[in-house]
């Protein structure tokens, strides 16, 4: 076993004795995940707790008619029949929209529709029951009467003067568009001596988090007050909506999430069905539980990319890039996601694309349209896929048509290291990045020579392998530039508490959320380091609106860049009030003393003078032995909130290494690498992690992961039998490495690190097929997942 | 996702198993390994009234090789056989199959009868049994009965087995100095079911093959057999074997390829297949 | 004994439990509903994803496509069982070294499954190749790792209980 070797060296900023940074100490939580002891939402169990199934549309379209109750009513251990109508009176509804997504439009989405389902799987009617089983038996007697509707769900015809407007009001199918041009694209194609020109698919994929939505609301009519357990990444946004929807403060509102089992932007949301489970405890005065089911996650939980882009790009014959042109396509569901709306995936495409090179001519546009299909919104590395593979895709066929290297080629476009502050044609800003030290990194960890050079040895006997780069950005540590901006009260900012006890240990109460990252571990670990405690001292507490400041909680890689320096300000907040009571004690200037493993020492010499149990005991027992007019102070909470930049770009490099059976189309992945720059790295092995695990989520989708539908708007193969998910048999070992370039906005100087990984693996993986296909003449293969069948008809054999 | 309510009996033999089938009709089903109609009811996609759990019933775990024949119980479970001696040696096919179906934790449970009594089109054993020229041993309220493979699928999920029957075990011909077998599959990823896959055996004299049996699983309804494919591979003609297999299998595409693709891939497995007849047994 | 509701007594984690169930739930759903045994977790409930791993006489077994009743008689072990015996201390010290899992929520059933292996790797006198630990854990599934840390922490303990390191 490799354990990571802690990394890089101490940085001088942060440089303090007995130092967490940059060391790969086991996340505390660890212990009690490998027993089976974690506590997730589907484990919970509440006295008087019910439980919730839905009745759900099984057509794409259809007219709701009557529902008939009364069988279901009747069935054992039934609580409550209830329908859309019904519970309307209890919640509100919501358009899924932001002010500076230009244009978005969406309709009223309600907890249950209340006259027409829009999409198979939406849940219709409620049924509440003693235990699950019950509420899905009673759920087979409610009789509802559809009208099937013609359903939409062709992206490519969904703004045909001939196709049915899903939701008449709004005018067509259009939720959102984009236009965006940066330098002369016209002179840029005119200048070019070659122009390649392709169109790129991206599948529509799901999370398939392994724990499945969970959420038991819990409405005490004598508290007038609602808890609401909800394996969610944003506890804070989540308390607000349900406040908001149900009419109440936010004050009535409490939100607990312990341990979820996965996220990965699909448990950001509002989910209908959810609303409909917190309306449902208001309606009966008890707690009321929904665990979706596998069957009801592939139908619901968001769905995310189903991307059609056609793409441009001019080349000179010495490899300079001079134009770039991107046009893509995505249809949605029926609803823009609330609050974060649908738009977002699509408008990063234009972000992001050809964000890495220096060529400023640049013309791309979105369009977003309404299908008759399952929600579509935010999913891991929101964008970042599809621009990346659209631009090193574009990137290596202009090089294979100039007969240049892919390494060169880009070698000769990326924005130089030394080129920063910049920008990328889309306008985003950049504060600093590597391209050109991770390319060289990667090229040095894979030996790249010598790889082509195995390469052209094995074409000799009939195997072909290829290699496939990306260089990508990151979006990391948003600002309210993301959401705030456009009206949506999801907060950017994060906070945290650390507080010293009676006993000179020290407690983090963080608006940051754990969905396995290891949050809880960074928290601790730059909360030890700039208090001065061992780690063992540090208990971290999340995921609970009554017991942590207010915050934005963890999705775009923001967890430990944001909320990991609110983390370093309060400690060392708390530092300077430990300080001064000490100071008091000892009689001694609080500059002259610092904290180092969990002692009081003078600063210059280290020597010992007072340890935390003993500050701690005076403060909280013996205060009247300190100085008359002194109060010590054994809290201390900072916020935090990146301004200069709206987002901390990072950057990486990816290679993939595989092997195609030319005769089966069946790939294999030989190995995989990736070079990153988190900026300053606090768990070295987290972010290894984070890497990998995104690496292969980048991979289901380029290889395995489609949600199939029928021109019916039925879904096919909503089940983990036909649902191809990467498992462990399929995949390569793969290796990570770093560059550090910290961002100056913040003094720990981390940004975040999750979406990387997905980020540079699907164009990695089909740079690297078109790379080994490339001497048998197949057409170049653009259209994800490559399945044996699309890789065989791209060589020609059927 | 939780199955309808059910009622449960626990057979005590196989006439008890008949016994009980008898009292429910069409609406009792037998539980072997469970592990495809566990998933079934889970879904609530069968709606037995009652289940009939033949766990119980002793005898029927045994693998025995006696008169030049392999025996294998119904409730042998896939474990079981992947780690027998006597299958490795006497029915390597069915050794070669093993390791193919599902993952150790299904492998542990599920049954080589609930397999083939499934009778799944794309499922490895019933490939097996066909080309093994193996036997069903079945018993009914009539007593017992034996069909042959080609004999017991008749469909998707279809066999020779009569509402109150049950499949006790099968018999395969031990396999001798000149059996030759070969076994491959294309799955997306480990443990799936195949896109297609290609189950054979034959016998060697010499450099010559003889009693060619190619199945092909994952490409109709039920295993299907490939004749002039199997002709043209007794007559060492690879590439006309490959050639007669548009007229010995029509695929019907699905979700994971069409139908086009998988015959193809059919051609690829059987160049492969051809190579391991061609090759003794170590 | 034929009818929807059976009393059944079986060995859960080395203690005899008598309780009565009905026929259609699962002993997956009987351990967490009720034993409140919560570690066997349901990750798809038809067999796919190996979240709800248990030891069933001894071999692991999905939880969800087995009944509670079916288990009248049997041994049965969970990852709460093993946890407190300590057979498995090494293997979640390494998983936990190696941060070999991130949510947690696959992780019980990722243990049971690897110590099986582990076993049979340790009675043969082999150490499993990373492609035979890939291989026996493929029927597990793992979203937040990449499976990558997960092979390398099997890995390190089958070498280590080789004696090799």
């Amino acid at each position: 076993m490799k354990i990571v070797e802690d990394f890089p060296p101490i940085l001088t900023a942060l440089d303090r004795p007995n130092s967490y940074i940059g060391r790969s100490v086991p996340r505390p939580n660890l212990a009690r995940l490998t027993q089976g002891r974690g506590q997730y939402v589907s484990d919970t169990v509440l006295p008087r707790m019910v439980h919730v199934a839905y009745a759900r549309s099984p057509y794409a379209h259809a007219r709701i008619g009557k529902i008939e109750t009364a069988l279901a009513k009747k069935s054992p251990g039934v609580v409550a029949v209830v329908t859309g109508a019904e519970l309307s009176k209890v919640i509100t509804p919501w358009v899924g929209v932001l002010t500076h997504l230009k244009g978005i439009k969406s309709a009223p989405q309600h907890a249950l529709p209340l006259d027409r389902a829009c999409w198979q799987g939406e849940a219709v009617c409620a049924v509440v029951a003693k235990t699950r089983a019950q509420a899905e038996d009673a759920v087979g007697l409610v009789d509802i009467h559809y009208e099937e509707l013609p359903a939409v769900t062709d992206m490519e015809t969904a703004l045909d003067a001939q196709t049915p407007v899903i939701h008449p009001e709004l005018g067509d199918n259009l939720t959102f568009a984009r236009s965006h041009e940066a330098g002369d694209v016209n002179k840029g194609f005119a200048d070019a001596d070659e122009i390649v020109e392709t169109t790129f698919v991206f599948g529509r994929h799901t999370g398939v988090t392994n724990e499945p939505r969970a959420i038991i609301a819990d409405w005490n009519p004598g508290e007038q007050r609602l808890t609401v357990y909800h394996g969610t990444q944003a506890p804070h946004m989540s308390q607000n909506l349900f406040a908001k929807h149900l009419g109440l403060a936010e004050q009535q509102v409490r939100v607990i999430t312990k341990d979820v089992g996965g996220s990965f932007g699909i448990k950001v949301h509002i989910y209908a069905d959810e609303m409909a489970v917190v309306a449902l405890s208001k309606m009966l005065n008890r707690p009321v539980k929904f665990v979706a089911d596998r069957i009801e996650s592939f139908v619901t939980d968001i769905h995310a990319r189903d991307h059609r882009v056609k793409a441009r790009i001019g080349v000179k014959k010495d490899g300079t890039i001079t134009a770039w042109e991107i046009d893509d396509l995505t249809g949605i569901g029926p609803y823009s996601v609330y609050p974060r709306t649908s738009g977002i995936e699509a408008n990063q495409v234009v972000n992001l694309s050809a964000a890495s090179y220096t060529c400023r001519n640049y013309r791309a546009k979105c369009r977003v349209v309404f299908l008759n299909k399952n929600v579509m919104c935010q999913y891991r590395a929101v964008g970042h896929p599809i621009a990346v593979a659209v631009t090193e895709g574009l990137v290596d066929l202009a090089a294979a048509k100039i007969g240049m290297d892919p390494v060169e080629i880009r070698r000769r476009n990326l924005i130089p290291d030394d080129a920063h502050p910049s920008s990328a044609p889309s306008g985003i800003k950049f504060e600093r990045l590597s391209h050109h030290a991770t390319l060289d990194q990667l090229t040095k960890m894979m030996k790249y020579d010598s790889l082509r050079a195995e390469q052209e040895r094995l074409r000799k006997q009939g195997i072909y392998r290829g290699i496939g780069f990306t260089s990508f950005v990151e979006i990391t540590n948003p600002s309210a530039a993301f959401y705030g901006v456009g009206g949506a009260r999801i907060s950017s900012q994060d906070g945290a508490t650390v507080k010293l006890d009676a006993q000179g240990n020290i407690s983090v109460h963080t608006s940051v959320t754990e969905q396995g990252q290891g949050a809880e571990s960074v928290m601790a670990q730059v909360a030890a380091s700039a208090f001065g405690v061992p780690i063992e001292r540090v208990r971290v507490i999340m995921g609970d609106t009554d017991n942590t400041p207010y915050g934005g909680g963890t999705w775009a890689s923001r967890g430990t860049g944001i909320g990991g320096e609110a983390t370093w300000q309060a400690g060392k907040a708390l530092r300077g009030n430990v300080l001064a009571i000490a100071a008091s004690i000892l009689q001694a200037k609080p500059e002259a003393l610092d904290i180092r493993n969990g002692i009081v020492v003078d600063k210059a010499t280290g020597n010992e003078r007072i340890g935390l149990d003993e500050v701690a005991r005076i403060a909280y027992f013996r205060p009247d032995t300190l100085p008359p007019g002194f109060q010590a102070e054994m809290i201390a909470t900072r916020h935090y909130v990146p301004r200069e930049f709206g987002f901390a770009f990072t950057n990486g490099a990816q290679a993939s290494y595989l092997e195609v059976d030319t005769d089966t189309g069946f790939v294999k992945l030989l190995k995989h690498w990736c070079v990153e720059d988190c900026g300053t790295i606090i768990n070295p092995q987290l972010v290894d992690e984070q890497v990998r695990g995104g690496v292969v989520q980048g991979i289901g989708g380029a290889l395995f992961e489609q949600c199939l539908y029928d021109e019916r708007g039925q879904m096919l193969n909503g089940n983990m039998a036909d649902y191809l998910v990467p498992m462990a048999a399929e995949l390569p070992d793969i290796e990570v490495a770093h560059q550090v370039s910290p961002t100056a906005e913040s003094e720990l100087g981390a940004k975040g690190a999750g979406e990387a990984g997905t980020a540079g693996a699907p164009g990695a993986v089909m740079n690297a097929i078109n790379d080994a296909l490339r001497p048998l003449g197949a057409k170049p293969l653009t259209d994800m997942p490559f399945t044996p069948d699309k890789i065989l008809r791209a060589l020609g054999r059927v | 996702m939780k199955p309808a309510a059910f009622a449960y009996a626990k057979a005590r033999s196989l006439d008890h198993a008949v016994e009980l089938l008898g009292q429910h009709d069409d609406d009792a089903k037998l539980l072997a390994g469970g592990q495809s109609l566990m998933a079934s009811l889970n879904m609530r996609l069968s709606n037995p009234s009652i289940l009939i759990d033949i766990n119980g019933i002793a005898g029927l775990n045994v693998i025995a090789a006696r008169n030049d024949q392999v025996e294998i119980g119904a409730l042998v479970r896939h474990a079981q056989a992947e780690r027998s001696p006597d299958i490795a040696r006497h029915a390597p096919l069915i050794a070669l199959a093993m390791p193919h179906i599902a993952h150790p934790a299904i492998r542990n449970r599920g049954t080589i009868g609930g397999s083939l009594a499934y009778a799944d089109p794309a499922a490895e054993l019933p490939a097996c049994l066909v080309a093994l020229d193996g036997e069903a041993d079945i018993a009914g309220p009539q007593g017992k009965r034996s069909v042959k493979a080609a004999d017991f699928f008749k469909g998707m999920f279809e066999t020779a087995l009569g509402p109150q029957e049950i499949l006790a075990g099968i018999r395969v011909p031990a396999a001798t100095g000149q059996t030759r077998v070969g076994f491959s599959e294309l799955a997306r990823r480990h443990g799936d079911y195949a896109i297609v896959g290609l189950a054979a055996s034959a016998r060697a004299t010499g450099k010559r093959l003889s009693d060619v049996r190619l199945v092909y699983f994952g490409v109709g309804t039920a295993p299907t057999r490939a004749r002039n494919a199997e002709t043209a591979i007794a007559a060492d003609a690879i590439d006309d074997a490959v050639a007669a297999l548009a007229q010995d299998i029509d695929p019907p595409g699905d979700l994971q390829a069409s139908g086009e693709v998988k015959l193809h891939l059919a051609g690829v497995l059987l160049r492969r297949i051809a190579k391991q007849l061609a090759e003794p047994r170590p | 004994m034929s009818g929807q509701i059976h009393d059944i007594t079986l060995t859960v984690n080395g203690q005899e439990i008598s309780e009565t169930v009905a026929a259609r739930v699962t002993i997956a759903d009987f351990l967490r509903d009720n034993l409140g045994l919560t570690g066997t977790r349901l990750g798809c409930e038809h067999g796919v994803c190996g979240t709800c791993t248990v030891r069933i006489d001894g071999v692991i077994t999905r939880g969800c496509l087995v009944l509670a009743v079916q288990c009248a008689g049997t041994r049965v072990e969970t990852i709460e069982g093993v946890s407190d015996t300590g057979e498995i201390a090494d293997l979640q010290d390494a998983f936990r070294r190696r941060n070999a899992l991130q949510c947690g929520f696959c992780t019980p059933g990722m243990l049971l499954t690897a110590q099986e292996l582990l076993t049979r790797a340790k009675d043969s006198g082999n150490v499993p190749s990373r492609e035979a630990i890939r291989e026996h854990l493929s029927g597990n599934y793992c979203r937040c790792t990449g499976y990558h840390a997960i092979v390398d922490a099997v890995e390190a303990v089958a070498q280590a209980r080789a004696g090799e390191k």
